[in-house]
């Protein structure tokens, strides 16, 4: 249960983190928050041969409106996350996160890297259409959080990039519901939704490899459909596999009640 | 690897590997064996230390990442002359511990609640204690105390708040 050797790197900089990644052959990993990545490291599931800590780069950790969105730096603690009020949705989403020891040390650009289907904050980004600041050898490009989840833990980030910020758009209205077997441990399924730009977007988490917009729900919702019809839409277009914790009727169970109560929290009958 | 932090408002400097996680540069290389590690990899929360006066599992923190900061350990909790703190009070008063493994962990998290929240309540309380796992008592006992210091630090001397 000990972590393998590593050589450690403090940042001072976002450049000084691209270039010891682009130097390390693919064999480094940013430590962030460290609350997915040292546990990965003590089972031994990752033997990185370079940890850059990006911790000590002054100014990622800021969380900002800007024009109808909020800039959320990629250091920003899911305890801030919670405190800030420029962002509801965020602010709630983040409450689920984990327990208060793991909302003080974990980051925004740590779980939306580490891409875990069950997380809140890839769902909110999903969700909610965000934009997603990278770093890399060739300057910052942007891309869309839909483009960035590729499957379970895996995005489309190079080896020698790194999020610097996520732009996360403000709903007009949302509604989110997260059911997991205990407050703090990782969702069995969640259910996003959220009006962005006058259109209705249902994202689930949880049953995929990936955060995953569910188009039939959307389409329901869009043609003036109920609550119940577009939570047995999603539910319908949804492929959870069973697990201990649950079989797959269950969990698609829970998918439209959870899909339903979001829709309910946004003021949709 | 060098690094300098404060442990319960002692300097101490270190020469840490930097795989060794803070946890263990307590225990091993500060002789702090106050913090347990249960399960190593952020589960159960008995490694529970405040840095810079945040709660933070101490298995998922690596000795380097903690210098330059003030990092306090259960052994931080008893007064000068050796008296319990009134959580530690607590937790012999209310049958908090049967074995103690967790109560390390317990005791910082109920430290960080009740410094943010004095006047938490019993769903508060249990819902800011469910980061940390105990195998013997129950919790029942463990939320009675927790919830009876927060009345000792308040001076409430009508007992815990019905809130």
């Amino acid at each position: 249960m000990k972590c393998a050797p590593f050589d450690y790197v403090r940042a001072g900089s976002v450049e000084e983190v691209v270039k010891v990644l682009a130097g390390s052959d693919g064999d480094g990993k940013i430590l962030a928050g460290g609350q997915s990545l040292v546990p990965v490291l003590a089972l031994r599931m990752a033997r990185p041969s370079v940890l850059v800590d990006v911790n000590r780069i002054p100014g990622l950790g800021a969380i900002r409106p800007v024009d109808g969105a909020v800039e959320v730096g990629a250091l920003a603690r899911h305890s801030a996350l919670v405190a800030q009020t420029h962002h509801p949705l965020l602010a709630e989403a983040a409450t689920w996160i984990g327990h208060t020891a793991i909302r003080s040390r974990g980051t925004a650009g740590g779980s939306i890297a580490h891409a875990d289907p069950s997380a809140e904050l890839p769902v909110v980004a999903v969700g909610t259409g965000a934009t997603v600041s990278v770093a890399g050898p060739e300057g910052v490009r942007t891309t869309t959080a839909e483009e960035l989840f590729v499957s379970a833990l895996v995005t489309s980030l190079g080896e020698d990039e790194m999020i610097t910020s996520i732009r996360f758009p403000q709903p007009e209205r949302w509604g989110f519901a997260e059911f997991a077997r205990r407050h703090g441990d990782f969702a069995l399924v969640m259910a996003l939704v959220a009006e962005v730009d006058g259109a209705v977007r249902v994202t689930i988490g949880g049953v995929g490899a990936v955060p995953a917009r569910a188009a039939e729900a959307e389409q329901v919702l869009a043609a003036g459909g109920t609550a119940r019809e577009a939570a047995a839409a999603a539910a319908a277009g949804i492929e959870p596999t069973a697990d201990l914790h649950g079989s797959v009727p269950f969990r698609r169970a829970m998918a439209a009640e959870m899909v339903r109560r979001a829709c309910a929290r946004a003021g949709i009958d | 690897m060098d690094v300098t932090f404060s442990v319960n408002g002692e300097r101490v400097s270190l020469d840490v590997e930097p795989r060794r996680t803070l946890a263990d540069a307590l225990r091993e290389d500060c002789g702090l064996t106050g913090t347990h590690l249960g399960c190593e990899h952020g589960v159960c929360g008995a490694c529970t230390v405040l840095v810079d006066g945040q709660p933070a599992r101490a298995c998922l923190m690596f000795g380097v990442q903690a210098d330059g900061c003030s990092v306090t350990t259960v052994e931080g909790l008893e007064g000068e002359d050796g008296e319990l703190h009134p959580l530690q009070e607590a937790f012999v008063e209310h049958h908090g511990l049967q074995c103690g493994f967790c109560t390390p962990g317990m005791l910082m998290s109920a430290l960080h609640l009740l410094d943010t929240d004095p006047g938490a309540g019993r769903e508060t309380i249990r819902e800011e204690m469910s980061g940390n796992i105990c195998r013997c008592t129950g919790y029942q006992g463990i939320v009675d105390a927790v919830e009876a210091a927060g009345a000792a630090l308040r001076g409430d001397a009508d007992g815990p708040s019905s809130s």
